[in-house]
């Protein structure tokens, strides 16, 4: 984890191409290869060096939350002490409704919080019942906790993750 | 949506195989046809029950810098700065939260260095500060999401 692997030139243009998806065809790296000039066997070692060195996490489908009936999402953040943060960041992190949850600076006094997970539930009933119970397995270390819903969708444009190329990497 | 889109979601969030016929293989432990799955795939992306098909890179391994950032906007200023925030092409995603801390969005940028300047320049044009909340760590679970 970590140890960067330096992109060259048709890597970055294969992040490019693939950043977006994978082309829905019998043979997609084939298909990449004939895009940039290159064989499918490249394209193929350079994403497989890309996946075992993280630059790539995984291949594979994003389902979308709330299109498959997931109409209860909630960013909830939690303040618990900071020398557990790790150990429930996990414990969260690996139940079934949570798709993400990170370990991130406080701002005293006016932000308390030090542990954001997204929850999701069919309904925000459901979703008040999944954070009810991440409250009771956080028990006496959870100091305070809140749910911030999304009430507007302000901009969507996607993250850049090459200069000069956008793309939506993650909800 | 039927029993086997779901056991592609279920089962297909990675390890999609780097192969030659990937979705024949994929196909193949799935109990169906390669050109049965490429159209349920097709399907499923444009009823956006699947908001993308592919690889998932990590953004900061690729070289940027990314964060989360929140500001306290009270209503009467929130459509100014919101414009004025969006106008960063380095602004991905921005969200009205309906908390205190109204407006969350992600910052992309091509450099880590760059991320605490544009937070700088967002705070000169807005008047309002920004808080820089990059992850400490990730607890990332993946591969979970059951239909």
């Amino acid at each position: 984890m970590g140890d960067d692997i330096k992109l060259d030139e048709l890597d970055r243009r294969i992040v490019v191409a693939t950043q977006a998806g994978l082309p829905l065809v019998a043979e997609p790296y084939q298909h990449i290869a004939d895009e940039l000039g290159t064989t499918a066997k490249e394209v193929m070692q350079r994403m497989r060096r890309m996946l075992e060195s993280g630059i790539i996490r995984r291949i594979g489908a994003v389902p979308n939350h709330y299109t498959l009936g997931f109409r209860g999402n909630g960013m909830t953040v939690w303040d618990v002490p900071d020398e557990k943060v790790v150990e429930y960041g996990e414990k969260i992190g690996a139940l079934d409704f949570v798709s993400h949850a990170y370990h991130r600076p406080r701002f005293l006094p006016e932000w308390r919080y030090n542990l954001f997970a997204m929850v999701h539930g069919t309904n925000r009933d459901e979703l008040k019942h999944k954070i009810d119970a991440i409250a009771e397995m956080l028990g006496k270390d959870n100091r305070a906790h809140e749910v911030l819903f999304s009430t507007r969708i302000l901009k969507k444009t996607g993250l850049r993750l090459i200069p000069g190329q956008k793309t939506v990497i993650r909800e | 949506m039927d029993d086997i889109d779901r056991s592609i979601i279920n089962n297909l969030q990675g390890g999609f195989p780097i192969c030659e016929h990937p979705y024949a293989v994929v196909a193949e432990q799935l109990g169906i046809n390669e050109s049965d799955l490429l159209q349920r795939l097709q399907q499923m992306l444009e009823k956006k029950q699947l908001s993308r098909f592919g690889p998932m890179y990590h953004a900061e391994r690729l070289g940027g810098g990314l964060s989360l950032c929140a500001m306290r906007i009270p209503e009467a200023d929130f459509e100014r700065v919101a414009e004025q925030v969006n106008a960063f092409s380095e602004v991905a995603h921005n969200y009205a939260r309906d908390h205190e801390f109204s407006m969350w969005f992600v910052l992309g940028t091509e450099t880590p260095e760059r991320v605490e300047a544009a937070c700088r320049e967002i705070e000169a044009v807005t008047g309002y500060p920004v808080y820089n909340m990059p992850k400490k760590q990730e607890f990332f679970v993946g591969l979970k999401f059951e239909v």
